[in-house]
């Protein structure tokens, strides 16, 4: 069995155990009831998702020490599952909020509007990225963002740390008094939701591979033909591709029209 | 044996709360699920694109083996 079929079958074996452990083992809370269910996903969905910010500017950092290509792309793909992530981390807040405080949004509570910055900055990503058209600079580019704006998340959650006006609860930390069964269930849950974003990298990064290897036999074939009309005549054939087809290459992020990307 | 099991189970309090517990599952359970489509999409196009060259390079030798 190949590694990305093991790691599929131990997230949906996880997932399934954490989705049991959540509604059948652990305890309702005291103060929220059944509604403190949806901590189970929520707060797993936004710290994995900060964690994937964090680890794509440090993927960038390898990027921009080695000029691996395949750092760039691996930084990237990390970078685009975690604002899924964060966007699921957001509605599922949002659900919590209205069902607990009975309003979606507050926008006096310091850890939802920061996280809403957080995301709001990551959503400047791609659109930086794929204006610009050299595949180098682009990738030189995006990888500065990504450490700058990797940076930038641990210093947002210290400063919501020390902030002492905020109605959202405390999970994690010196205030947190989680009881076993529901720490258990938590750690079995963020476990499940991390072997996830893994498997939806490991499929994403295996995708953008098979295209950039397609689009190089598509290339190959036509300079072979001695083609210069047609496809080949456009996007593909006025820029130069120097990485090899068997790696990721930096040419995979280029932009197929402006604007647009062509994985 | 299953409906014993799930006669153990302790039943789930569904009163006010529920939908909002159950909506946020779905958002999960949909993002993946969405993503999952859109990932199908494009390994159905990276397919049609491969079943396109392997004709064309099966139409090369037979073209060139043609007086």
């Amino acid at each position: 069995m190949s590694p990305p079929s093991r790691l599929s079958i131990a997230t949906v074996v996880v997932m399934t155990v954490a989705l049991g452990l959540v509604f059948f083992y652990a305890p309702l809370e005291a103060e929220q009831g059944f509604l403190q269910k949806i901590f189970y996903v929520h707060v797993p969905l936004a710290i994995i998702a900060l964690c994937g910010f964090v680890a794509g500017g440090i993927m960038a950092i390898a990027h921009l020490r080695t000029r691996d290509p395949r750092w760039d792309m691996r930084s990237y793909v990390t970078i685009h599952m975690s604002l899924i992530f964060a966007v699921g981390t957001l509605i599922t807040g949002s659900i919590w909020a209205k069902g607990s405080w009975g309003h979606w949004w507050v926008w006096s509570e310091p850890t939802l509007v920061s996280f809403l910055i957080v995301f709001l900055l990551y959503a400047t990503y791609q659109p930086l990225r794929f204006a610009i058209e050299d595949p180098e600079r682009q990738a030189r580019y995006a990888s500065v963002f990504a450490v700058t704006a990797g940076a930038f998340v641990p210093l947002n959650f210290i400063a919501v740390r020390l902030s002492t006006a905020y109605l959202h609860p405390r999970v994690l930390g010196s205030t947190s008094n989680l009881p076993s069964q529901m720490a258990l269930t938590f750690l079995v849950s963020l476990l499940g939701l991390a072997l996830l974003f893994t498997t939806l990298c490991k499929y994403e990064l295996a995708a953008k591979h098979a295209r950039a290897q397609l689009r190089a036999l598509r290339r190959a074939a036509a300079e072979r033909e001695g083609l210069t009309g047609g496809e080949n005549s456009g996007a593909h054939a006025r820029r130069p591709r120097s990485a090899a087809p068997t790696q990721y290459p930096a040419t995979a992020m280029t932009a197929g029209s402006p604007g647009r990307p062509t994985v | 044996m299953g409906a014993l099991l799930l006669g153990e189970l302790p039943a789930l309090p569904l009163h006010t709360a529920g939908k909002y517990v159950a909506g946020a599952y779905v958002v999960l359970f949909a993002i993946v699920l969405i993503y999952v489509a859109i990932m199908s999409v494009r390994l159905g196009r990276v397919q049609r694109e491969l079943g396109e060259l392997l004709a064309q390079s099966r139409q090369r030798p037979e073209a060139e083996e043609e007086p």
